[in-house]
């Protein structure tokens, strides 16, 4: 090794390039003017400028969950750093893989209150997975390293690394580790065998099986391995809002969702069921409902690489930790010596699962004279093939984006599941686009929700970031309308959003595409035309003010109990008995 | 029920807080908490008694170990073990009292580690229930002030 010595600026380049980023989200400030210096004149690594830090963070989170690489971004200190902690504490609810560099003030003032100090590895050590802050220009470039190798692995999720502004102009020879080991940090990545064997016996032993897969399958890369397990063993899948595209939409013994939006079908097989092989899920109250009365006469087989997901919400029969992948490899090996006649044996349940599908399939009030939300997400699948990376902001639209698209692959469907944080949506979708120029990417959003990092659409249009921004606009913060009509009898508090604005001249404003659909008939031509653009475009559907999300599984309720849109007394009668 | 875990960790800077603030983010209680450093000097020891049932604690335990800087993390009630604490105790001593107290302590085998005219302060180690003891004894006479380590514990060969 040569002994010459860099600035901690020139040290953060190289670890840069080390982890193969090609990508950086970055927003300047004081005391990293340094770094910024540093890039002007590297071509390696692209610079994005958002217009607002927690943009910034958004858009490596959508280019984490579009790629499955770690995202990356920088931001200054003090205000930059607190401007950011929203959107990592939504890639940590989701175990999503970013690194995020804070600027700090010098060392020597550190807790002085100096001027734009924060305590960012304070503010931020409950929604990290972890955080570092660099107290020696010496130690840089190992805890890059470190904060590139747990944000991947294990149970992913945010790193952020604080680097005070000396450490930044310090210098010091650079020397990247090549493998690290952290003897307090050893995720398990095989599951143990005989959990495995215990699995495949209840597998085998089981007369009406559902799989529940979340998140933890489309992290882990585990989609082919889930396929197999369902065809082989003809079990029928759901999924949950995170799980999406962990096993086609399209396929006979896709369930679709479950939990307080899921299909019919979904929740009365899992309701219903004698076992749940629960897979990279982790029991969500949004997804179980009423604990007590979940799943009933159910075992439950629970594969995660977490062990804290494990039994942290409901009991738990055979508990398998480990990576996803690697354990349903081995389940199917298992399986695949089971010599059951599968198809025999599940017959009965699927045809009960499609009884309960007829019964109430997923659908909506048409309409000729007023735009339906669903009709739209309908006719955007078709215009996409089916093939385009759909993400959403939070709200109604997102259910309906969930419901009405089918997704038959991983990490097209990116939304924020866990925090549920209005705003993901277009700096996300423009993350995912930056990674994949080729494939067509939309964000559907709402009214609400969009203009709460609307500035964006600035940055997509400085850096020819084409992303399509499909709104279904209700001039409602809909789903908390929703739930004032049925649940806070019809008392519209703060709900109304009143006059939105003009979503198609303010694209214009910014130099993007505006369109605007107000009668079903124009639908298809705005998606149409928003296809062939090269630029930017916000989509402005004028939608039915008072379409509402269902089946719904009020809040309280088992998830056997559902609400249905057309049976508004149902409704009524069923709320009574929650209470 | 009570649980006294043992935890082995980085001895860095801000674990203290990631632990406590587990604890505190998750509603797990703590009741006390003594750190100090090993054999090794890279590594802490933290004893923490906790109370919960048996889900809460299963819990714990996991998240503790999920913990990036935490190595070890073991549930003594899973073993033997030798639990103390110390206790340093002011208590009011005029003349009158002086002899009561002296004989107190000495049943406890505590020492006398500063008096003055009308005080006397304690010093005494034991177990939760010998503290216990040598506290109530010692009310009637009239304490002034109670500082208490907290419990550490070490596994029996
Ligand atoms: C940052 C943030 N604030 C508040 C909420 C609570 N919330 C959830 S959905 C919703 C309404 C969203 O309105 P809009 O984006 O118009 O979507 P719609 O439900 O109308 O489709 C609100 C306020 C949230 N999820 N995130
Ligand atoms: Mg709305």
């Amino acid at each position: 090794m040569s002994s010459k010595q860099i600035t901690g600026a020139e040290i953060f380049l190289e670890c840069l390039k080390k982890e193969k980023v090609d990508t950086l989200f970055c927003y300047p400030g004081g005391v990293v003017l340094k770094i910024f210096d540093v890039l002007f004149d590297q071509k390696d690594i692209r610079c994005i400028l958002p217009r607002h830090e927690q943009g910034g963070v958004h858009m490596a989170d959508g280019y984490a969950r579009s790629t499955g690489k770690t995202g990356v971004a920088l931001v200054t200190s003090g205000p930059g750093a607190t401007n950011v902690v929203t959107a990592i504490a939504t890639a940590y609810m989701d175990s999503i893989p970013i690194v995020v560099f804070t600027g700090q003030v010098p060392t020597a003032l550190i807790g002085n209150d100096a001027f734009q100090e924060a305590d960012i590895i304070g503010i931020t050590r409950p929604c990290t997975k972890y955080n570092i802050l660099v107290k020696d220009v010496k130690d840089l470039a190992q805890c890059i390293k470190e904060a590139f190798y747990i944000a991947s692995t294990g149970r992913p999720g945010p790193v952020l690394v604080d680097l005070p502004r000396d450490v930044v102009t310090n210098k010091a020879e650079f020397h990247y580790p090549d493998k690290i080991k952290l003897r307090s940090y050893n995720p398990t990545v095989t599951g143990n065998p005989r959990q495995i064997k215990q699995a495949a016996d209840a597998i085998a032993a089981a007369k009406k099986p559902v799989v529940y897969i979340g998140g933890g399958v489309i992290l882990s890369g585990a989609a082919d391995e889930v396929r197999e397990l369902a065809e082989l063993t003809k079990i029928p899948v759901t999924h949950t809002l995170m799980g999406i595209g962990g096993f086609p939409g399209t396929h006979p013994l896709s369930l679709g969702m479950l939990g307080m939006h899921g299909t019919y079908y979904a929740n009365m097989a899992i309701h219903n069921s004698d076992l749940i092989i629960a897979i990279g899920a982790r029991f969500d109250d949004r997804v179980t409902g009423k604990v007590e009365g979940f799943a009933p006469d159910a075992k439950i087989i629970h594969i995660d690489v977490d062990p804290t997901s494990i039994r942290k919400n409901v009991r738990v029969d055979i508990p398998v930790v480990g990576d996803v992948k690697h354990v349903l490899v081995d389940l199917n090996k298992e399986l695949r010596l089971v010599k059951e006649p599968w198809d025999a044996i599940r017959k009965s349940w699927l045809k009960q699962i499609n009884e309960w599908r007829e019964e109430h399939p997923l659908d909506y009030d048409h309409s000729e004279e007023v735009i339906k939300p669903q009709f739209v997400v309908e006719k955007l699948y078709e215009v996409t093939g089916g093939d385009a990376i759909i993400v959403t902001d939070v709200g109604q639209h997102q259910m309906w984006a969930a419901q009405f698209y089918k997704y038959d692959r991983p990490r097209m469907w990116l939304s924020s599941g866990g925090l549920g944080t209005m705003g993901y949506g277009l700096p996300a979708a423009m993350g995912a686009k930056v990674a994949h120029p080729d494939k067509e990417v939309f964000s559907i959003s709402g009214d609400g929700s969009i203009q709460m990092n609307i500035q964006e659409l600035g940055t997509a249009v400085e850096n020819n970031i084409p992303v399509k921004v499909v709104i279904l606009n209700n001039r409602y913060l809909g789903m908390v309308r929703q739930w004032q009509e049925l649940f806070y009898a019809e008392r519209y508090s703060s709900t109304d959003l009143g006059s939105t604005p003009d979503f198609v001249k303010l694209a214009e404003a910014y130099g993007a595409v505006g369109l605007r659909a107000e009668k079903p008939s124009e639908v298809l031509p705005v998606l149409k035309e928003a296809m062939k653009s090269k630029k930017p475009v916000f989509m402005d559907f004028v939608i039915d003010r008072y379409e509402k999300v269902f089946p719904m599984v009020p809040a309280g309720a088992a998830i056997n109990e559902m609400i249905f849109g057309e049976e508004k007394k149902k409704v009524e009668k069923k709320l009574k008995a929650v209470k | 029920m009570k649980h006294i875990i043992s935890v082995l960790v980085e001895n860095k800077f801000g674990v203290l807080s990631r632990v406590s603030g587990l604890f505190s983010g998750r509603g797990f209680n703590i009741e006390t908490i003594s750190v100090g450093p090993t054999l090794d000097p890279t590594v802490s020891q933290m004893t923490i008694v906790t109370s919960g049932d048996e889900r809460i604690l299963e819990q714990i335990i996991k998240q503790l170990n999920k913990l990036i800087d935490v190595i070890k993390v073991a549930d003594l009630a899973e073993k033997e073990f030798v639990e103390r604490e110390m206790c340093l105790i002011k208590v009011n001593a005029p003349s009158e009292q002086r002899a009561e107290a002296l004989r107190i302590a000495d049943i406890f085998r505590a020492r006398v580690v500063d008096s003055s005219q009308k005080s006397y302060t304690f010093q005494v180690t034991g177990d939760e229930k010998k503290l216990e003891a040598f506290i109530e004894l010692l009310r009637p006479i009239g304490i002034k002030e109670i500082v208490r380590t907290g419990k550490v514990a070490i596994t029996r060969e």
